[in-house]
């Protein structure tokens, strides 16, 4: 499963507010942070809003607040209002789709879909920011350069480092 | 549904007389009362007979909490010695109470003390609720797939 644009902006935005759900975030702080279109940003701030994830928060200081339940709010769950998630979406319409090797690779590719699917229902807003505090514990606090630095060199081993808590 | 203290929980192993109450709380969540399933259970990793074999309970004021159950195995699927989690389970109406992370950390603790520094658990992809237990106490993908097949008739 591959994440669109807007779908990573949402994470980071959901995942930013709840750090500390009492203080609004900006959408240029995030923006910042992330290095992300404040433009493209904003959409996806409004319509994280329209969800009732995010509140905004007006005035001086203002900003957006996470407003739902963090051990209860799952990846999924903000995937699913930027990702047509149903099923893999345009498989059987595309060249060669219908032919016994392309039904063999859409089976193949269904699997990994389902695994990903399952991997993000299973882990919520909560676990993410535990998750987010080990990294920066180890070392990765300005997390994403070095990260991707590091898995495009050595993609095996460092993804086994990573993913261990 | 009685409401559980945390503090008034108390971690212990597997007795005779608990599973009775085990089996009825793996029926409110499976909905099936398999009691032959349980006794072999027991017996095989209740009695405590053999190392590394834990089957543990959650005690609470109203009797049983919860159970779960461990193994440490070696080199199964060419791994060196882990701890194996391939049951758990807590009262519907016990839960958001801290008693599963308790049992977790009690069945980890054994394996602990015998040396071993990973464990592992299997779970149905769509078993959403105790898949998001285990990760949020920080189990991330395993380095293993589960494979099956139909066999053929």
């Amino acid at each position: 499963m591959r994440l669109q644009k807007a779908t990573r902006f949402a994470l980071y935005s959901v995942l930013e507010c709840a750090r500390d759900p009492q203080r609004p975030v900006s959408a240029t702080e995030i923006a910042q942070k992330y290095e992300v279109s404040i433009h493209h940003l904003s959409k996806v701030l409004r319509e994280l809003g329209r969800a009732g994830i995010l509140e905004a928060a007006r005035g001086v200081g203002g900003g957006y607040r996470f407003r739902g339940n963090p051990r209860r709010l799952a990846l999924m769950d903000v995937i699913a209002l930027f990702e047509d998630i149903s099923s893999r979406s345009g498989a059987g319409r595309e060249p060669g789709a219908r032919t016994d090797v392309g039904r063999s690779l859409g089976v193949v590719l269904g699997e990994i879909d389902e695994i990903a699917k399952a991997t993000f229902r299973s882990i919520t807003v909560d676990t993410m920011l535990k998750l987010a505090r080990r990294q920066k514990r180890a070392g990765y606090g300005r997390g994403n350069a070095v990260i991707s630095a590091s898995a495009a060199t050595h993609p095996p081993d460092c993804a086994r480092r990573h993913r261990r808590p | 549904m009685n409401r559980v203290r945390d503090a008034a929980v108390r971690v212990r192993q597997v007795r005779q007389a608990d599973l009775e109450a085990v089996i009825v709380l793996d029926a409110q969540v499976t909905g099936l009362k398999k009691a032959d399933y349980w006794a072999e259970l027991y017996r095989r990793y209740g009695t405590g007979r053999r190392r590394g074999r834990q089957f543990l309970v959650a005690e609470g004021e109203h009797g049983i909490e919860g159970f779960v159950i461990g193994e440490v195995r070696d080199w199964e699927f060419g791994s060196p010695a882990c701890g194996w989690v391939f049951a758990i389970n807590v009262r519907p109406g016990a839960r958001q109470a801290g008693i599963g992370s308790r049992l977790l950390e009690a069945v980890c603790d054994g394996f602990r003390k015998l040396g071993v520094t990973t464990v592992r658990t299997l779970l149905a992809r769509d078993n959403n609720l105790v898949l998001s237990f285990f990760r949020a106490r920080g189990m991330m993908a395993a380095q293993f797939i589960p494979l099956e097949m139909e066999l053929d008739r």
